[in-house]
């Protein structure tokens, strides 16, 4: 999976689509806590946050939509004591078995990218499934195989595909914008990688360039122009 | 992190008996204070096995979903949690038995409670390590990830486990000084480990905002969390200690955890009134509840880098 910052709106509709899907998927439900009340709360496998990186006026608003990873080095299989949670050999997704779980909480503690919650009613640790009861999905059209969040992203913020394959879309991505994983000094490895901004000039705001002369013939023929 | 009574008492207390139970070995052995007698020993194991049953019972309330809790048993080769968990099943039998050899024979220097005793010390010292090693190996969170943290429930487990050997003999008013001896000797090496590790923790380090988010050449600061309540991310992990209070509750670990003790033992070898013994233990189980509370309320999970903070 890869993010691109430079497209993505924060409109939070990957985290909906991701609720919607997976509350009735593999590890379903979602656990909703007090949904119509003063603090709704509940488990979500993708949440998106905001931040002002620079000062202005060279700052820019990132949307940020953080999900699992699916680290190469996902501590949190190591540290699970009970072997519910576990990473897949053929495709590398990480995935808590829900029939096994005990609710330690260990490994959200070792997963450094808040991509784990616990499930207060099911008593187990939910998580980021990468949608594998669609990307396998034999039934559906082969364009539609893909998670709940890329597809529904009006921003086309969010691609899915292969980066072990040095040539597939998000692996060129990756090469062609400097695609990043998160602290990566952590040495889990992630899967995921974010695009980061393409860098645009600042706009100036020490009020407006004096017209120059150009603009001013411009304006002056426009003036003087009947159409 | 939020800080559970669950595991505050599981590392508490087993951290105590393990710690006894070595204690009593070692003692019976190394003919501390000319040995323990049959009752001593009796009585001090089955405070050993009490607490240490009442830390694991503890830890089993912090799961969320119990019922399949015999499977912690079986990820023993890769997660520190499971280890734990063998060690500390394996050393029952140990105890147990050591506690019956005792008993049958009526003396402690007999092969089967030899052979026993060197496997309930075997098994508490390497629980109470793997207890440790639990949080050290999190890469997640600065404050636990030093090897000060095994030292330090180490040392403090047997810190507290001599306090409580030395109650007891206190109380059954045998000769005391070396047993107190060797409390206040650990108390004071426990409480200089955990000093060390209070300065090592003290300044902030490890990932930053910056790294956390991949903007290094620019200030990062959070405008939104994006959630309007809290989240199971925020209550696990969003809970920070005022520095006054963890100043003020440091002073309390340090008075009430080594100096309380330390000071009740000298008084109740010297005269004193013979509760002061079993008041010296009691006053360092409180004031390592106290350091273990801290130890839990003062580590910054790396997540928090995500809801604004600019460095753990």
């Amino acid at each position: 999976m890869v993010i691109d910052l430079d497209v993505c709106v924060g409109c939070h509709a990957c985290a909906v689509a991701c609720k919607e899907w997976n509350t009735s998927g593999t590890t379903a439900p979602l656990t909703d806590y007090d949904p119509y009340g003063a603090e709704p709360s509940g488990v979500w496998f993708n949440r998106i946050r905001h931040y002002e990186v620079g000062e202005y006026p060279n700052n820019k608003t990132i949307n940020f939509p953080m999900s699992c990873m699916h680290c190469e080095n996902a501590e949190c299989v190591t540290v699970c004591p009970t072997g519910a949670s576990y990473k897949r050999a053929e495709d590398g997704i990480v995935l808590v078995d829900q029939s096994k779980c005990m609710g330690c909480n260990y490994c959200s503690w070792a997963c450094p990218y808040g991509a784990r919650e616990l499930d207060r009613m099911s008593g187990t640790m939910k998580k980021c499934t990468l949608c594998i009861d669609r990307i396998y999905d034999m039934n559906i059209p082969e364009e539609e195989r893909q998670p709940a969040c890329v597809l529904t992203c009006p921003a086309h913020a969010r691609m899915f595909g292969d980066l072990d394959d040095p040539e597939s879309t998000v692996s060129r991505a990756v090469r062609n914008r400097g695609g990043y994983a998160l602290m990566p000094e952590l040495n889990y490895r992630p899967t995921n990688h974010y695009l980061p901004p393409r860098n645009r000039p600042a706009i100036p705001v020490d009020g407006q360039s004096a017209p120059n002369l150009q603009r001013k013939i411009k304006e002056w023929v426009n003036q003087v122009v009947q159409r | 992190m939020h800080a559970s009574l669950s595991t505050i008492f599981l590392t508490l207390l087993s951290g105590g008996g393990f710690g006894l139970m070595s204690l009593i070995v070692l003692a019976n052995w190394l003919r501390l204070g000319g040995g323990l007698t049959v009752v001593e020993t009796l009585v001090a194991g089955i405070i050993a096995l009490a607490l240490v049953s009442a830390g694991l019972i503890s830890s089993t309330l912090h799961l969320a979903n119990p019922k399949n809790a015999w499977r912690a048993f079986t990820r023993w080769r890769t997660s520190w949690l499971a280890r734990e968990g063998v060690f500390a099943v394996a050393f029952y039998p140990f105890a147990l038995l050591y506690l019956a050899a005792t008993w049958i024979w009526n003396t402690p220097d007999n092969l089967l409670a030899h052979l026993a005793g060197a496997g309930a010390l075997f098994f508490s010292v390497i629980t109470v390590f793997s207890q440790g090693m639990i949080y050290a190996v999190l890469r997640t969170i600065r404050q636990w990830n030093t090897p000060l943290v095994p030292t330090n429930f180490l040392f403090l487990g047997a810190a507290l486990g001599a306090t409580t050997l030395a109650a007891v003999r206190l109380t059954t008013g045998g000769a005391a000084g070396t047993l107190v001896t060797v409390a206040v000797m650990l108390l004071f090496m426990a409480a200089v480990i955990k000093t060390i590790y209070y300065f090592w923790i003290a300044q902030p380090g490890g990932p930053t905002i910056n790294t956390a988010t991949g903007f290094t050449r620019a200030t990062v600061r959070i405008l939104d969390p994006g959630h309007t309540a809290g989240t199971f991310l925020t209550e696990e992990f969003g809970n920070t200690v005022p520095a006054q209070t963890a100043m003020l509750l440091k002073v309390t670990v340090y008075v009430l955890g080594f100096i309380v003790p330390a000071w009740f033992l000298y008084l109740a070898l010297n005269g004193g009134p013979v509760f002061l013994g079993p008041a010296a233990a009691l006053s360092a189980f409180v004031g390592i509840f106290v350091e273990r509370w801290l130890f839990w309320a003062e580590a910054q999970h790396v997540v928090n880098l995500y809801h604004g903070r600019q460095q753990c």
